[in-house]
């Protein structure tokens, strides 16, 4: 680890490489810890290091994210769907990777926020993540001060937040807007519907190219025809998925199944 | 773009320099409101205004109600930056005026972020 990321783990943070390796190990089909160290041992600069490395440094998640994916979302994407979806009035929307919940609340606000009326449909909004502590704070929506300083505009927490302490809670109506449920991309998916907008984002640098192949297709296949996926800023279908295009949308880019 | 920094702590003002300057604005200070108010005088209207809330002469949200009574600042988009954490004064900030709001201590990311939210740099 030392080697490769200048991360120094004390004595005592071994509770941290647990929680942060399991799901690389889960991901790669490996069953314990032990697995991962040998691979890692007997492939130290391989692609599985870096890996490792990432997992090591990143639950890392905000608000508001990069942002420009948020606007695209209010100004184009759902504005097209709600228009191609005014007779039937359902919409699919799912969050993989939701890490500590800041991705799909973010999302659940700019819907409260700009389209009043989805209260009227029928919403699923679906959010999920392979680790457990983070669904747990995913349901509990508590922040703190640090993590409510990073992206969130003032006026949002103001309108859909709570003091409790020192902490900030999202208000229930938005906890209530999004169902949390385990689920690990690399393996075995449960049952989800056709989607209309799928956020997959900063979680595909977790795996080889096998297995972003395997989970993008997936994807592909849940997906509506004139549906979308959003990626993380350093991610791409290209050379991983030719089913999908790449399209602007506002400041970034979506992808959309290839014709 | 330019930007005034109003803090009573030095080391506080530095900070917030260092960060705005790397991002390529050039900086103003101020060590309380009337400071600033006098500052703005001179600079005309600037893009961005870093409000600390407790300092000595005019406290930061008596500086953002001032400010906003004037019309030649009405572009000038106010961020508080200050240890009151409770949503009482975000609210009031906002209501007096202000755009964004940072609870300190903060880091780098956070101003960068709130930035990107006020349209004001790539986040
Ligand atoms: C860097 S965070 C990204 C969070 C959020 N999507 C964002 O962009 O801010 C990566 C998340 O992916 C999750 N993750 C890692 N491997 C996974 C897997 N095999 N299946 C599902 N989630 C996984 C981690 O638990 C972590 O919460």
């Amino acid at each position: 680890m030392r080697e490769r990321s200048a991360i120094v783990l004390d004595a005592g943070k071994e509770y941290l490489a647990e929680s942060r390796l399991a799901p690389v190990a889960r991901g790669l089909g490996l069953s314990t810890l032990g697995e991962l160290v040998s691979r890692l041992r007997s492939e130290p600069r391989g692609s599985l290091s870096s890996r490792v490395v990432e997992a090591m440094t990143t639950n890392e998640t905000s608000f508001f994210r990069d942002l420009n994916p948020f606007d695209a979302l209010r100004t184009t994407i759902l504005p097209q769907l709600i228009q191609a979806r005014a007779k039937e009035r359902t919409l699919n929307l799912w969050c993989a990777a939701s890490s500590s919940g800041q991705e799909p609340y973010t999302i659940a606000m700019v819907l409260r926020e700009h389209f009043p009326q989805l209260l009227e449909w029928r919403v699923r909004f679906i959010a999920t993540d392979i680790s457990t502590e983070m669904l747990r704070r995913c349901r509990e929506g508590i922040y703190s001060q640090l993590e409510i300083n990073r992206g969130l505009p003032a006026r949002y927490l103001v309108k859909y937040f709570e003091k409790r302490g020192t902490e900030w809670q999202i208000h229930k109506p938005l906890r209530d807007m999004v169902e949390f449920v385990e689920l690990n991309l690399a393996g075995h998916w449960p049952a989800l519907p056709q989607c209309d907008v799928v956020f997959i984002r900063n979680v595909l640098i977790y795996f080889n190219l096998e297995t972003k192949r395997d989970i993008v297709g997936r994807v592909r296949k849940l997906l509506r025809p004139d549906g979308c996926m959003f990626l993380g800023g350093a991610e791409t279908t290209l050379n991983v998925d030719e089913g999908f295009r790449r399209e602007a949308a506002d400041k970034t880019f979506v992808y959309r199944l290839a014709r | 773009m330019r930007a005034l920094v109003v803090d009573d702590s030095r080391a506080m003002r530095l900070i917030l320099k260092q960060i705005l300057r790397e991002l390529q604005f050039e900086v103003f200070e101020a060590a309380h409101g009337l400071e600033a108010l006098e500052r703005l005088k001179q600079t005309g209207c600037v893009d961005l205004a870093l409000v600390d809330w407790n300092m000595p002469e005019m406290k930061g949200i008596d500086l953002v109600t001032e400010v906003r009574k004037l019309s030649d600042y009405s572009a000038m988009k106010i961020m508080m930056v200050t240890t009151e954490t409770e949503m009482e004064q975000v609210q009031r900030a906002l209501s007096a005026g202000a755009d964004e709001y940072v609870m300190k201590p903060f880091t780098k990311d956070v101003i960068l972020e709130k930035l990107g939210v006020l349209g004001l740099s790539a986040p």
